[in-house]
């Protein structure tokens, strides 16, 4: 196992190719949960999960079952990815819904909405498809679905926390709300963007 | 191909389905049918007065840890005795409490300020700037954050920009009351009708000097004199009712020099006696507070209507229930 790839892959993940903020995935929680800090981190939590298990189950089906070079059927269906990904990604989101309220009723309590909520989260098939694309194997991908679920709570608990001391900061009127926190958000594209310079 | 496809998503999907429904099978958590059912009585305003996370998370802890099921203020008396229903117990009368503000400044045209405030507008923003624009810092700001946050409209706002709370509309959820930054919001049983409207603990004359509606405390200590059941204590300059104590006579409101407690009760009705039933004890003669009834030891006693202050508290002393109010 090589870990230099790995730790270039977590690096690059959280902050070079963050999914909210350099890919533009997931940009329906990044505005909508990020008004208060608990909720915030409470997503971001669910979301690191969700990602991680996603990464694991969509390229164990990709490899098995739509790979010509490895699958069980020898048949090339790679075509079939994005529709077969979905169901996964739906199905396994249930299934950890249910186990959690068995096992660790606590936890999910904790997660509460936002475990269903992520099921439609564009940014888990995101990292699934990228997986699959920069050609990763096994360990590879569930590191990087994992990484990329931190990246998404980073940015996701920061743009909170700005938005939490907005409320209490003077915008002039056309600007509050949702406007405000658009050019934020860009700003804190802008900054990322820094990010991109780091070279290995 | 096309059949190829068709088939292997409907081999994953029946394979995913049958995963899920076993899943459900062995993960299956059993739900209490009685937190459903509670949770149908409760409002749904998930107003948090009871002290726990919504209407759900209070249903969940009367089933599974035994809350008390009085506790719901929105529901009251009604939701109580349902949910005892369910539960198979039975509920206590609990009496309703209601919010009193004690204060009476705060208006626009009864409020002293040391500066005009332009920030914004509420009482949580107003107190971060050198602690209020008004000049007493124990008074209401005046900027309505306990009208906003009231989920009943319960309390509203007149021409003067005071706030009145609609004592049939409040049920003592105690939102003002978290809401307010000054604590000038309690919660009150309803039937308590006296209160002192008043937080300041300056000195008599800061208190009066700052107070814009000339009501404040003083801290004279004539009430606490006065209060035939020793309800009312003095501290810090700020006289404050024990309302456990309190039996709303008034005596306090009316002795008050600066008109700093409101008696609630507009009509009190004249106690008279009942002179078949009374038997000359003497006993509401010495509990009378103005020394309104005269009465000598086996002899039909007499109420003097112009001293009485209405208050009440001879019809409870009587032991032969004697005295009774004009109707």
């Amino acid at each position: 196992m090589d870990f230099s790839t790995l730790f270039l892959i977590i690096i690059g993940s959280i902050f070079i190719n963050n999914f909210v903020i350099h890919r533009f995935l997931g940009l329906c929680p990044y505005i909508g949960v990020s008004k208060n800090m608990d909720s915030a981190f409470g997503m971001g939590m669910a979301v690191i999960f969700v990602m991680t298990m996603a990464s694991t189950i969509t390229w164990l089906i990709y490899t098995f079952f739509l790979n010509k070079a490895t699958s069980i059927f020898g048949l090339d269906l790679t075509f079939l990815r994005t529709i077969a990904f979905i169901l996964s990604i739906a199905v396994l989101v249930q299934f950890v819904e249910m186990v959690i309220k068995k096992t660790a009723p606590e936890l999910y309590k904790a997660l509460g909405i936002y475990l269903p909520l992520i099921t439609t989260n564009c940014a888990v098939l995101g990292v699934s498809l990228l997986n699959i694309n920069e050609n990763y194997n096994f360990i590879e991908s569930i590191v990087n679905g994992a990484a990329a679920g931190v990246g998404f709570t980073l940015v996701l608990v920061l743009m909170a926390g700005i938005r939490e001391r907005l409320e209490y900061s003077k915008v002039p009127k056309s600007m509050k709300g949702m406007p405000i926190s658009f050019i934020i958000a860009g700003c804190m594209a802008l900054a990322f963007l820094g990010f991109s310079g780091m070279k290995f | 191909m096309l059949l190829v496809s068709i088939i292997v998503l409907s081999v994953l999907g029946i394979l995913f389905g049958i995963a899920l429904s076993f899943a459900s099978k062995v993960f299956h958590v059993d739900i209490d049918p009685k937190i459903e059912h509670i949770e149908e009585v409760l409002p749904g305003i998930n107003c948090g007065a009871c002290g726990y996370p919504g209407c759900a998370g209070y249903a969940e802890a009367i089933v599974v840890s035994g809350a008390d099921p009085t506790l719901c203020a929105p529901g009251g008396h009604d939701v109580a005795i349902q949910i005892a229903k369910i539960m198979g117990t039975k509920a206590s009368k609990k009496e309703r409490n209601i919010a009193v503000i004690h204060c009476q400044s705060g208006g626009i045209n009864n409020t002293n300020i040391k500066f005009e405030n332009k920030g914004i507008p509420t009482c949580q923003a107003a107190i971060l700037l050198s602690n209020g624009q008004n000049a007493c810092t124990y008074g209401c700001l005046g900027y309505n954050d306990c009208y906003r946050v009231c989920p009943f409209d319960a309390i509203s706002i007149d021409e003067n920009n005071m706030r009145i709370i609609d004592e049939n509309k409040c049920t003592g959820c105690g939102k003002c009351v978290e809401a307010c930054p000054r604590d000038l919001i309690e919660l009150v049983p309803i039937s308590k009708k006296v209160h002192i409207q008043c937080m300041s603990h300056d000195k008599g004359k800061d208190a009066k000097a700052k107070c814009g509606n000339n009501t404040a405390c003083i801290g004279c200590g004539l009430c606490v004199k006065k209060c035939p059941v020793d309800a009312i204590t003095l501290e810090n300059n700020l006289a404050t009712i024990n309302y456990e104590k309190c039996v709303s006579c008034s005596l306090c409101a009316t002795v008050c020099p600066t008109k700093a407690i409101e008696d609630r009760i507009k009509i009190r009705p004249q106690p008279i006696i009942i002179e078949e039933n009374c038997i000359g004890c003497t006993i509401c003669a010495k509990k009378c507070p103005v020394d309104a009834i005269d009465g000598e030891v086996k002899k039909v006693h007499k109420i003097d209507e112009e001293k009485c202050i209405q208050c009440g508290i001879c019809i409870d002393a009587c032991p032969k229930k004697a005295i009774e109010v004009k109707s």
